[in-house]
């Protein structure tokens, strides 16, 4: 039989439970002070405020404790993240040339990280970038420098974001268009879209099953009843899409149809888009995992009236479609929800209309087209894939519309283009 | 893409909707929900001892079905309905004459949204099921035909007009829907996360459908609504809801039916004992790995044009491949069986089926 706990013991766990309550240790006798330090250690509530209690107690005892245990009083914040900052980078398309407000607007998030702005080549004027970021700025000349005139690829626009996520060094990307803003979640915090990305990314994702409490791994969630165990541990994330609130990511004829309309419903959810379901996958707030699905993400689709507006672009929808496509072949995960940012109302849906209507158009091909592409199992890699998927643009859709003939040679050359410029990306799953 | 107009809720859909309620002991719980379940007609299904005098609130029009008129009325064939667990709700959705089913658990209650207001679960379901799903490409921005929200930017103007939606799968604050094993491993963890979102569940996935804040077409679905042999003389509980869940689920895809979940929230408000959860689901966990395959690699033929012709073609291909991982398959296969005749004995085909022309079948 156990021999139960002595009325002392019990008395100490106690104090460890009502630490917060406690102002002043000194009354306490040696032995029971030195219990209690022990006990909070191994409680992990040896919090600044308790470690502080104990010095001011003077006792020599804890004093030599504290030292033989190296303890130390923080003065940096220690970040709980698993993700170092430095394998991070975050990737901006300057399309307007006036940074100012968008990056301080984004200090308090985006200041610890190394950022890429690609300036987009066809703006004339200078880019006004406001000081104490760790940034590189790469403009026209660079893009020509790196890219040289052999590519069929045109970097202007939004399309210059691929760019940056070409000569980029890092493991994980985060990109947002230079209209977007920090959020505000439903209590007014500012939501830190980064930190939120990344979580997104490096936890598992669930596309073979669907979850109807939505992210499982998220706090005070699970997996729900009838969900498979097997199932359980998912597989890994390679791209995030976040949302946006004010202008949500509507075409132009829906735009220019509810004028007014803003997006105001804050969804607390993530959830994994299921295999083999395809979803509108915007570029306008994204990260990803670069190392396995970069070269997924290609500049491929151009309009022929493709403009410096949203509505004016189709680039991001074909490129996206493409990572999912990708990503379900390769056995990774796409997640959907948050962080939002807040997307400023800027340009005319009415007028965009008459130059998205192409593109409008093209997305009655474009789905049926990405939803029967099945891949051959001998492509293993993100490179390998969108080679596949190049080929059958080519020849199920290069007759329908020039534009479809472009893409798929610009994939191609993307790819090739990866390959000699991109840093090494190593095969999924590792 | 219109919403419904704001009718308030005591009218809408009053005489078309009838709330299936099993229950084995005590129906106090209406209370709570009287303001917006008053005006609709009950079908409660009393488990276990039929001797047993349970209690309607007053002012509620219901009807009653004990085991014994459960046996009555079914005969021979009531042997596919269970005994000793809510399965035996689905008896309910049998003898139903309305349009659409909302069902819910006896110890689910009223539950508040962010600003405090109660939520009235039976007029969001409805408007779930009035308003069109969208489950050949995610949108997402959720349900696009909520207010306030719509398609997003590529997503292909054919596919707008959506599909009939035949369910509609409701949430839970406070006790959450898990399976014992994680009952045992989070036994305080409540879900306190209210997500304002309802969204189409994607063609060719399934998803684990719960039977607690369910409603649904019965015109559409209601004949794959069956919730299988559970409870007393079965080596398996609490899989009823995941059964009739996966065919349904298969069926819709087949048929071109939306099947919605998120919204609305219930108060879910007792939590089963753990033990007793392992010991019924126990089977079900090693099962489910075949079953989960099974369901995601059922194909119908194109002659399969109504919900009934599908659940006789999923039963038959039950039998044959999941009988070999137990007899009890065999059982349900015949059961299923047995509750189409049963289904098509009191729904005579007089009346609206989902029969749809055989080039919307995919």
């Amino acid at each position: 039989m156990r021999t139960p706990p002595s009325l002392l013991s019990l008395t100490i766990d106690s104090a460890v439970i009502n630490l917060s309550n406690i102002t002043d240790l000194s009354p306490l006798p040696d032995h029971i002070l030195i219990d209690l330090f022990l006990r909070t250690l191994r409680a992990g509530k040896l919090t600044e405020r308790v470690l502080k209690l104990f010095i001011a107690t003077g006792k020599d005892e804890v004093h030599s404790l504290i030292q033989a245990l190296n303890i130390q009083v923080i003065v940096t914040p220690v970040l709980p993240t698993k993700i170092k900052d430095d394998e991070i980078d975050i990737v901006i398309g300057a399309v307007s040339s006036d940074m100012t407000s968008f990056l301080n607007e984004w200090r308090p998030i985006f200041s610890r990280f190394h950022l890429i702005i690609v300036k987009d080549p066809d703006l004339k004027e200078e880019l006004k970038i406001p000081e104490g970021f760790n940034l590189d700025v790469y403009t026209k000349s660079d893009i020509d420098r790196v890219v040289g005139s052999s590519t069929s690829i045109l970097f202007s626009g939004y399309s210059c974001r691929y760019f940056g996520y070409l000569v980029s060094l890092k493991k994980y990307i985060i990109s947002v268009d230079d209209d977007c803003l920090p959020a505000r979640d439903n209590k007014g915090f500012l939501v830190d879209a980064v930190a939120q990305h990344i979580t997104n990314l490096t936890n598992p994702a669930t596309p073979f099953f669907f979850n109807t409490l939505y992210d499982p791994f998220s706090e005070g969630a699970d997996f729900v009843r009838g969900y498979p165990f097997s199932l359980r541990s998912g597989v890994k994330c390679a791209l995030s899409c976040g949302l946006w609130l004010n202008l949500a990511d509507h075409d132009a004829p829906t735009q220019a149809l509810k004028t007014r309309q803003r997006n105001s419903r804050y969804v607390d959810a993530v959830i994994t888009v299921p295999a083999r379901a395809l979803a509108p996958i915007s570029g306008i707030n994204i990260a990803f995992d670069r190392e396995v699905v970069g070269p997924a993400l290609v500049p491929a689709l151009r309009l022929a009236g493709e403009g410096k507006f949203r509505w004016e672009t189709m680039e991001d929808i074909w490129s996206g479609m493409c990572v999912k496509v990708v990503c379900d072949h390769l056995g990774l995960g796409v997640k959907s929800g948050l962080p939002y940012v807040w997307r400023t109302d800027r340009g005319d849906a009415i007028s965009s209309l008459k130059k998205e209507w192409e593109g409008v158009k093209l997305m009655e091909e474009v789905v049926p087209f990405f939803q029967s592409v099945r891949l051959p199992r001998t492509a293993t890699t993100a490179e390998d894939c969108v080679v596949e998927v190049a080929k059958a643009v080519k020849e199920q859709l290069g007759s329908t519309d020039p534009v479809f003939a472009r893409a798929a040679g610009a994939m191609l050359d993307w790819v090739k283009l990866w390959k000699s410029v991109g840093s090494s990306s190593s095969p999924p799953g590792v | 893409m219109a919403e419904p107009a704001t009718i308030s809720p005591a009218t809408l859909l009053k005489d078309e909707l009838d709330i299936v309620i099993p229950t084995i002991r005590n129906l106090d719980f209406l209370e709570m929900w009287r303001p917006f379940f008053q005006p609709y007609h009950l079908i409660i299904v009393q488990d276990g001892d039929p001797s047993k005098n349970i209690k309607v609130p007053e002012g509620f029009d219901y009807e009653l079905y004990n085991r014994n008129d459960i046996n009555r009325i079914l005969g021979p064939k009531a042997s596919c309905i269970s005994f000793k667990d809510s399965a035996c709700r689905c008896f309910g959705y049998m003898v139903s004459k309305k349009k659409y089913i909302y069902t819910i658990d006896d110890d689910c209650f009223v539950a508040k949204d962010p600003t405090g207001k109660d939520i009235n679960a039976l007029e969001q379901h409805i408007k779930n099921l009035l308003s069109p799903s969208t489950p050949f490409f995610f949108n997402t921005l959720y349900d696009p035909y909520r207010a306030g929200a719509d398609f997003v930017r590529g997503y292909p103007f054919s596919l707008r007009e959506g599909v009939p939606t035949a369910v509609s799968h409701g949430l839970w604050l406070n006790i959450p829907d898990y399976d014992a094993p994680t009952q045992l491993v989070k036994p305080l963890e409540r879900n306190t996360r209210y997500v304002d979102a309802i969204m189409t569940i994607p063609k060719g996935t399934l998803f684990p459908m719960c039977g607690m804040n369910l409603a649904f077409n019965r015109e559409l679905i209601g004949a794959a609504m069956y919730f299988g042999l559970m409870g007393d003389g079965q080596p398996i509980g609490r899989y009823d809801d995941m059964w009739a869940g996966w065919c349904t689920k298969v069926i819709c895809d087949h048929l071109g039916l939306g099947v919605k979940t998120g919204l609305p929230y219930i108060w879910h408000s007792k939590a089963s004992n753990p033990f007793v959860n392992l010991k019924k689901e126990y089977k079900g966990i090693y099962w489910q790995e075949e079953l989960i395959p099974f369901f995601q690699s059922v194909t119908l033929p194109k002659d399969c044009t109504t919900v009934q012709k599908c659940y006789i073609e999923i039963s038959k291909q039950v039998k044959a491949k999941l009988g070999k991982v137990d007899e009890y398959f065999i059982k349900l296969a015949d059961a299923m069986v047995t509750w189409i005749e049963a289904w098509d004995e009191l729904n005579p085909s007089g009346a609206k089926s989902a029969e749809l022309p055989n080039g919307a079948a995919k």
